[in-house]
């Protein structure tokens, strides 16, 4: 049975990563057992289109009043290794607001909540497997995984595929941010290129005139191993 | 052509406000038919303390066997109650706690067919990509096996099988034990 190619050494985060010091009592020890794949990590979830409102890919549009911050627009493709689009899968994201604070209850930095910006979104992409998101650039935010640690600006995004094995979740960092030097989750991924992959880039086409400034952002998904022949 | 993967990052402390909209501890969605079967537990760290920031997320067949597939139409899935998907939080006991149908048993990579198992997916702040874990059911006769649970040590396997939680009343338990003597087996796939 086809499953999926190991993705290249480098390219996801060793579970146990010191400097990210949650990863210390919550990484396995053992080392993972692999598995072939069988018929339940080769199918996965799908989901209506009519789960996700029409309106929930805009974040700046999901209260009375519009959100503080800049608004841009988050966009890209859902690809595989060898550039296929993944087509109709649902992508989730969530944000701090502009001030860099969530709407969650354990953030407690001292930074305003936006009445207007809940910081969730979800879309589907299209058949070429494009997904557009509009929202406020997030702010930076203090964390006390170290002396004077701040998170670089980012955006979480979680994203399916066509597989239990192709499942996804990772974040999306700004070109330019001086934090990423310093940043234990954004260095977990040991490999520089792969690293760099999680940068958007300034986007003029997605730049919208007077409104909104565009970030490109594609995800690529492990690519199907060749069908064995039978 | 081939592009690079795009690495995983951790989903840290606050992707409640993102998963919350579609989590759902009854997995049967309401009225599909079949034995119904309730899954508790805990997620545990290397102290032996509950984890109040974790998600599982549950991928299965339904109760003869089959997994809902992309070529099923939309309106298809629309119309059919069981996804055979779930995504469930721990609370701030580190418990969770879901109900859903008794899957069948499928194919296995060996033509064996494999034990009824759900494939479980293990976010939470403090890990950097997800863990990969599988649940499966006891059986009366002696040691649930198949092909995959045949490449876990024997000692550990009992990691991956849930313990009946009384007699008669489809009540499972099952924990997550991320470090120690009882950590679960994970998997690479």
């Amino acid at each position: 049975m086809a499953g999926y190619r190991k993705p290249a050494p480098g390219t996801h985060p060793n579970h146990l990563h010191p400097p990210y010091v949650s990863s210390i009592k919550r990484a396995p020890t053992q080392p993972l057992i692999s598995i072939p794949a069988t018929v339940s990590e080769i199918t996965g979830p799908i989901f209506p289109r009519n789960i996700v409102p029409r309106k929930a890919f805009d974040l700046t549009r999901q209260h009375k009043g519009e959100p503080l911050g800049e608004r841009i627009v988050v966009s890209g493709r859902l690809l595989d290794e060898d550039g296929r689009a993944i087509r109709n899968s649902l992508v989730e994201i969530w944000q701090a607001n502009a001030a860099g604070r969530y709407l969650h209850k354990v953030d407690q930095h001292d930074a305003p909540l936006d009445p207007n910006f809940s910081g969730v979104g979800q879309t589907f992409t299209d058949e070429e497997g494009r997904y557009r998101f509009v929202t406020i650039r997030p702010g930076a935010y203090p964390w006390r995984n170290h002396y004077n640690g701040w998170r670089p600006q980012h955006i979480h995004f979680s994203v399916f595929g066509p597989a239990f094995a192709t499942r996804l979740v990772t974040q999306m960092y700004f070109p330019g941010d001086p934090l990423q030097e310093f940043d234990p989750i954004f260095n977990s991924v040991p490999d520089e290129k792969a690293r760099k992959r999680l940068i958007s880039s300034f986007d003029w086409a997605t730049t919208t005139p007077e409104i909104a400034m565009g970030f490109r952002f594609d995800i690529v998904l492990r690519g199907r191993e060749a069908t064995p022949m039978e | 052509m081939s592009e690079g993967n795009t690495p995983s990052q951790t989903v840290g402390p606050y992707f409640s406000i993102g998963f919350s909209w579609i989590t759902r501890a009854d997995l049967t969605r309401g009225t599909e038919s079949g034995e119904l079967v309730t899954i508790r537990g805990r997620v545990l760290d290397g102290e032996g303390q509950p984890v109040p920031d974790a998600c599982l997320e549950i991928w299965q067949a339904d109760g003869q066997g089959r997994y809902a597939q992309a070529e099923d139409s939309l309106e298809k899935m629309e119309a059919k109650r069981f996804w055979g998907f779930g995504r469930v939080p721990t609370n701030q006991q580190g418990e969770f706690s879901f109900t859903t149908l008794r899957p069948g048993p499928v194919p296995g990579p060996d033509g064996r067919l494999q034990a009824p198992h759900l494939v479980i997916s293990v976010f939470m702040r403090g890990l950097l990509e997800r863990l990969i874990t599988r649940m499966y059911f006891p059986v009366e006769s002696g040691e649930a096996t198949d092909a995959i649970l045949e490449l876990v040590p024997r000692a550990r396997r009992k990691t991956l099988i849930a313990r009946a939680g009384g007699a008669g009343n489809n009540l499972f338990d099952w924990d997550v034990c991320l470090q120690g003597e009882q950590e679960t087996v994970f998997f690479d796939c």
